[in-house]
């Protein structure tokens, strides 16, 4: 591909970019606003970070520069101005042209987003050949240029494969690259990298910037994770409850975040240099039509005060080009991005081991998932089992909670050998050693009520019943920080941080000595992680629970664990203490992981 | 997936049902229909075998039928048997059914196998094939000789579709959590595993009661049923068929009744359906 | 940020499929198919037997009262059926019979089986395959339609007709034909096909239309209905979000991105379908006296002709079972994700 033909100024006033306006998108059929008042600017060869936890609006932000908004919403106020042509006004046969011509979208999901039954070579020169731009020689060439300039391989047999038949990384380049093809001079990218591995997460970013770069092209990069929005964008705009809270340039926004959520939102996240005791954000992100008059965040925020529900601060200006909707923007003091920071765990400290893995091999089927793996956990400890997808993590939890039994080798706790499954253990180790899984959205049933889940392993373990399982339901809810109104609600009426807590409250129930805990944050947003993990260091320090946490998040371990154990391809790569593994790792892989992992700060 | 998506507050699957028009108004003309069945052979002007004038005439709302009986009273009369080896017999089914669904999908490997394996044998006979085949060889079918045939003809259908379901339920992390804390196989069934699947049941179960009537009247229009001298809506038709012309009520009159009564089931049953996918 | 972007992709490469190791792949699968479909054959005529041999009592239920009186055609009988031998015995000889192509006596009339079957079996393809023909441009375009004006009025309207129809026994619905067409209101149609026993049912094509009608007024509704549901699906899919975002035609969304991707579960449906026409022409041809496999079957449970009802009930679980053996042949074919991984 050639040189942007384009001169590009790198001034404040758009000569090529994009202008959002007073956008607003509301619920089809009752007046309730999804987002509103949405001001952005894109600079041509920018790329702008658009930062939200779930609930935030984000995504139909980012939609809403096509004129797109799924079913349910639609665009009702506001201008996307493209050099001078408002997008949002623009004919129905002129807004399909400009789609993918002028401005592209790269989803969320692409495994999903390509056509399953539509051959990649196919898919990629479908909109020339609509539009009859060029030749079939031309066209087939230009997808050729477009693979190999995200690094895909670009003959025939690829060209021929179908979407399922490419990795997880691959599909995201293949996306990248059709986007890129028409050649067009705005990007939406909404969250493209989520569900990726840090190595390829950091190649689809590094290929997108580059591209932006180089073909002059302004993104919106659309994304749940700061830190990654640390690495790529220019500048960052934070969006909570369909408004945005905070704009300015990356480092100021990072060096001086201005808004009490922004600042909130940095508090919860862990940092790969640092241990930090994390902190979450109390209460839930409020729903359209249930958000608080005047300040969106007024709920939530430490810092409010009653002129904050007057009405809906405007955004100040904190510095040029930094602004923050917060009415105290001036009052709140400075802000430390090391705030937070604790000592890392002590390597030295002395160990008393209580479950022990050796020569751990585990199967699927004939296949053999996990080579030789020994590793053991002490008491009141944390140990962090840290790898990519693939890398035998879970399965090896699974193994050790006794949900998987295809495995040889030796579990012991407490020195005694342990069955492989837990229907072949004795209750009492049974009731020891609990298991959380990943996704709180799976693991309650929806049926029953949080005291019914809660109380199920008492009355199974026979450790209390009547009304004094009903109270110590209770204890275990304010110790989890749910409230005892929640008692009788049914698990279908949570949030998954909600549910994450009562997951943990039915371990607690238990009175275990071990907790195993398979990726228990990441199917949540990153103020409920801060939370959650706060929540696990407390019980470890009070209970002497030991941990075993499953993890692909090494910034996370860094906060958490005191001992770490790197696999990769279901083998042990490197284990040791977190300090000495993340401060001096010995191995290439190790190292590469960490320089891939997106870091804040 | 939103960590803000919880409704402010949800009512039971029922609760919900009742403010669906479809459900409502199949509902509604289901029990209507029952209600008939149960209630009309009190007020029915004649007995249920008594002549009431010549054959095929005008005489009363729907005129006589081939032995001069009125319809009208037959009509009223027939209903209670179709039903209730129709109830009856989807009950049979869906027991079966739902036990060999749920059991072969929390068993898996082997013996989900081998019970699909058998399941498909049965499911390659349709519903109605399966009933004569057994009737050849019997002279005069007993009524629960019907129920049990029509039952049987369910069940792999419904075995089916339970598994379906449920096989998106035992891998759900709560019943690994379930068997993690070592909770018992019966009662992982019976706690985590069914009341997952009460919407999709109930779907189905009304579904099956609509086919359960078309095969018990089918069966008594091919001249099968377990009374000859009874007044049976599927009987009806089949007897006075050749008078159609001269006196289609005798054939009408039941044949309405049936189309009612299906549609209203199905339409209950599609209610249902359609709640059971929307929610959770 | 610099020349990642050419680094391999650490992630294992998926193995393309290849045409060498593909073809013996092929056969392997379809031998396995093909197998079970045997094996499930097999199992049905375990079931056919054991129904109509070993249940009830076929002779006494042929000579009702006369089964004490009439000891000669009694014993007659009983030796046709070889009631004194074990009912394995009885068993394997019969199974022998259906793999040589014997299929036996008929005891209504002592006639070879195959030389009744022979003619019906003909008259009801052609019946079943007339009304495929019919219902599966019907429900397609009906679904398509529908699909249109998604959840709007005309949508609504004819999913709640479709619903209905759908519920309504097949006699039901052929009997409510008759009274209209070919009794009082309009006297347009025959209402039972006429044979003699050497015509064939098409030598008079209006008593074709309203067998045919009934069953394709049976089977629409739900094809329609289950292709309308897929294609709802595959609209709100993300390919299609993306085919939009990327500023591709409607109607080309409709067709290549759609169509494509609804095809398999309407091939589905239609298998299911004709495989249920095998059952429902038993109720359509009785009550058309069409001379078919279904009213055969109907005459000879009458008779209690167990010959002619193993026969018949074999034909049509045989029907059953190779159609939906095709569809799913079919469905994999189409589908490149299943067809990819068999032959890799
Ligand atoms: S306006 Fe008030 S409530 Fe809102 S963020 Fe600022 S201090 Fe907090």
């Amino acid at each position: 591909m050639t040189a942007p033909t384009r001169d590009v100024p790198q001034t404040t006033t758009p000569a090529g970019g994009l202008v959002v306006e007073d956008l607003g998108v509301t619920l089809t059929g009752r007046p309730v606003d999804v987002v509103d008042d949405i001001d952005l600017v894109l600079r041509p060869g920018e790329v702008v970070g658009l930062v939200g936890e779930s609930g935030s609006g984000k995504t139909t932000v980012g939609t809403s520069l096509l004129a797109y908004s799924r079913a349910g919403a639609l665009i009702s106020s506001g201008k996307v101005l493209l050099e001078g042509r408002d997008v949002l006004q623009l004919p129905w046969k002129e807004v399909r042209q400009l789609r993918g011509e002028e401005i592209a979208y790269v989803p969320q999901d692409p495994a999903s987003a390509l056509n399953p039954s539509i051959r990649i070579g196919k898919q990629l020169v479908e909109l020339h050949q609509l539009r009859g731009v060029g030749t079939a020689e031309s066209r087939l060439q230009a997808a050729r240029d477009g693979l190999a300039e995200v690094g895909l391989p670009n003959d025939d047999e690829f060209l021929r494969r179908y979407a399922h038949q490419l990795s997880g990384g691959q599909v995201q380049r293949v996306a990248l690259a059709m986007a890129f093809l028409p050649k067009p001079k705005v990007l939406v990218l909404d969250e493209p990298t989520t569900g990726l591995d840090v190595t390829t997460q950091k190649m689809v970013l590094d290929t997108m910037a580059q591209l932006c770069r180089s073909h002059g092209v302004c993104a919106l990069y659309v994304t749940h994770d700061l830190a990654v929005v640390a690495n790529i964008a220019d500048r960052v705009a934070v969006m909570y409850a369909g408004q945005i809270a905070e704009l300015g340039p990356k480092d100021a926004v990072f060096a001086n975040p201005s808004h009490p959520y922004t600042r909130a939102l940095l508090d919860s996240i862990p940092h790969l240099s640092q241990a930090r005791a994390l902190k979450g954000i109390p209460g839930r992100t409020p729903a359209p039509g249930a958000r608080p008059d005047g300040c969106r965040f007024s709920d939530r925020c430490t810092y409010v005060v009653d002129a904050c529900k007057q009405q809906v601060p405007p955004l100040i200006s904190v510095a040029p080009d930094h602004e923050a909707r917060c009415i105290r923007v001036g009052e709140i003091g400075m802000w430390d991005i090391n705030r937070g920071t604790v000592p890392d765990a002590d390597p030295n400290r002395k160990r008393d081991v209580i479950l022990s893995v050796e020569g751990l091999n585990v199967f699927y089927g004939r296949k053999q998932i996990v080579h030789d793996v020994t590793f053991d956990l002490a008491k009141g400890e944390v140990v962090a089992l840290v790898g990519e997808s693939g890398s035998g993590k879970t399965t090896i939890s699974r193994s050790v909670g006794g949900l998987h039994k295809e495995w040889t080798g030796a579990v012991r706790f407490e020195g005694r050998e342990l069955a492989r499954s837990a229907r072949s253990r004795s209750a009492e180790d049974r009731r020891r050693i609990q298991y959380i899984f990943q996704n709180p959205y799976l693991s309650l049933n929806p049926r029953l009520t949080i005291e019914q889940i809660i109380r199920r392993p008492m009355e199974l373990f026979g450790i209390a019943k009547g009304k004094q399982a009903t109270d110590r339901v209770l204890q275990l809810m304010e110790q989890v920080a749910l409230g005892s109104g929640m008692l009788h609600y049914q698990a279908s009426r949570l949030s998954g941080g909600e549910r994450q807590r009562v997951a943990i409250a039915r371990a607690l129930a238990a009175e275990p000595d071990v907790m195993v805990c398979d990726e228990i944050t990441s199917a949540l947003d990153v103020s409920v992680q801060g939370s959650i993990v706060a929540l696990l260091e407390g019980l470890r320090k009070e209970r002497g629970i030991s941990m075993l946490f499953v993890t692909h998040n090494l910034a996370l371990v860094r906060s958490i664990s005191a001992r770490v154990e790197i696999l990769q391809a279901g083998r042990v790569v490197e284990a040791g203490s977190v300090v000495t593994v993340m401060d001096t790792p010995r191995e290439e892989y190790t190292r590469k992981l960490l320089s891939d992992s997106p870091r804040v700060g | 997936m939103s960590t803000t998506a919880s409704l402010p507050s949800t009512p039971s699957f029922l609760g919900r049902a009742m403010k669906q028009k479809r459900f409502v108004f199949g509902f509604t003309v289901t029990l209507l229909v029952i209600a008939f069945a149960v209630l009309a052979p009190l007020v029915a002007p004649y007995g249920e075998e008594e002549t009431a004038g010549p054959p095929y005439s005008k005489g009363g709302l729907f005129g006589t039928d081939y032995l001069g009986q009125d319809v009208l009273s037959r009509l009223m009369h027939g209903g209670q048997g179709v039903l209730l080896i129709s109830v009856l017999a989807t009950l049979l089914g869906m027991v079966l059914g739902i036990l060999i669904g749920v059991v072969a999908a929390y068993a898996g490997g082997w013996w989900d196998e081998v019970l699909m394996r058998l399941n498909d044998v049965l499911l390659a006979f349709p519903q109605i094939l399966l009933a004569l085949v057994v009737l050849t060889a019997l002279q005069n079918p007993a009524a629960w000789v019907i129920i049990v045939l029509v039952g049987v003809s369910h069940a792999p259908r419904v075995a089916r579709v339970s598994r379906g379901v449920a096989l998106g339920i035992v891998s759900r992390d709560f019943v690994v959590a379930a068997e993690a804390l070592g909770e018992k196989r019966s009662r992982v069934i019976v706690a985590e595993v069914l009341p997952n699947m009460i919407g999709p049941l109930l779907a189905e179960a009304g579904l099956r009661l609509t086919y359960s009537i078309g095969v018990v009247a089918a069966l008594g229009f091919l001249g099968f049923a377990a009374d000859p001298g009874a007044a049976n809506w599927g009987q009806m038709m089949n007897e006075n068929r050749l008078g159609l012309q001269t006196q289609p009520w005798a054939v009408l009159a039941p044949v309405l009744m049936i189309a009612i009564f299906t549609i209203a089931t199905n339409l209950m049953a599609d209610g249902l359906a359609q709640l059971s996918q929307r929610g959770d | 940020m610099t020349q990642v972007a050419t680094l391999p992709d650490p992630l294992a490469e998926v193995a393309p499929p290849r045409g060498r190791s593909g073809g013996a792949a092929w056969a392997a699968w379809l031998a396995r198919r093909l197998g079970l479909a045997v094996l499930t054959l097999w199992l049905v005529s375990v079931l056919v037997f054991l129904a109509t041999a070993a249940l009830g009592d076929p002779v006494r239920a042929i000579l009702g009262r006369d089964y004490d009186t009439n000891v000669g055609r009694r014993e007659q009988l009983e030796a046709q059926l070889g009631v004194g031998d074990s009912i394995v015995t009885r068993y394997v000889d019969w199974l022998g019979g259906l793999v040589t192509g014997d299929f036996g006596t008929s005891l209504a009339n002592q006639q070879p089986v195959w030389q009744q079957v022979s003619d019906t079996v003909v008259n009801t393809l052609v019946l079943v395959l007339l009304a495929a023909a019919v219902m599966i441009p019907l429900a397609f375009g009906i679904a398509m339609i529908s699909a249109h004006f998604r959840r709007r009025r005309p949508d609504t309207v004819i999913q709640t007709i479709l619903l209905a129809l759908a519920g309504v026994p097949e006699f039901v619905t052929g009997i409510l034909l008759v009274a209209l067409f070919s009794t009082s209101v309009f006297n347009i149609f025959p209402a039972v096909t006429i044979a003699s026993p050497t015509a064939r049912p098409w030598d008079t094509p209006e008593g074709m239309v309203l067998p045919v009608a009934t069953l394709v007024v049976a089977v629409t509704p739900y094809v329609s209905r289950i292709v309308r549901a897929t294609l709802l699906e595959v609209l709100d899919s993300d390919y299609v979000e993306l085919a939009r975002l990327k500023g591709i035609p409607e109607p080309v969304v409709m067709r290549k991105h759609a169509l494509l991707n609804a095809i398999v579960p309407g091939i589905q449906v239609i298998a299911l379908q004709l495989a249920w026409l095998a059952g429902g022409v038993v109720l359509v041809e009785t009550l058309f006296s069409y001379p078919g496999v279904g009213r055969q079957l109907v005459d000879s449970v009458r008779n209690h002709d167990v010959p002619m009802v193993q026969a018949l009930s074999m034909i049509i679980a045989g029907v059953y079972i190779v159609v939906n053996l095709v569809a799913d042949v079919l469905s994999i074919l189409l589908t490149p994700r299943a067809r990819t991984a068999i032959s890799s």
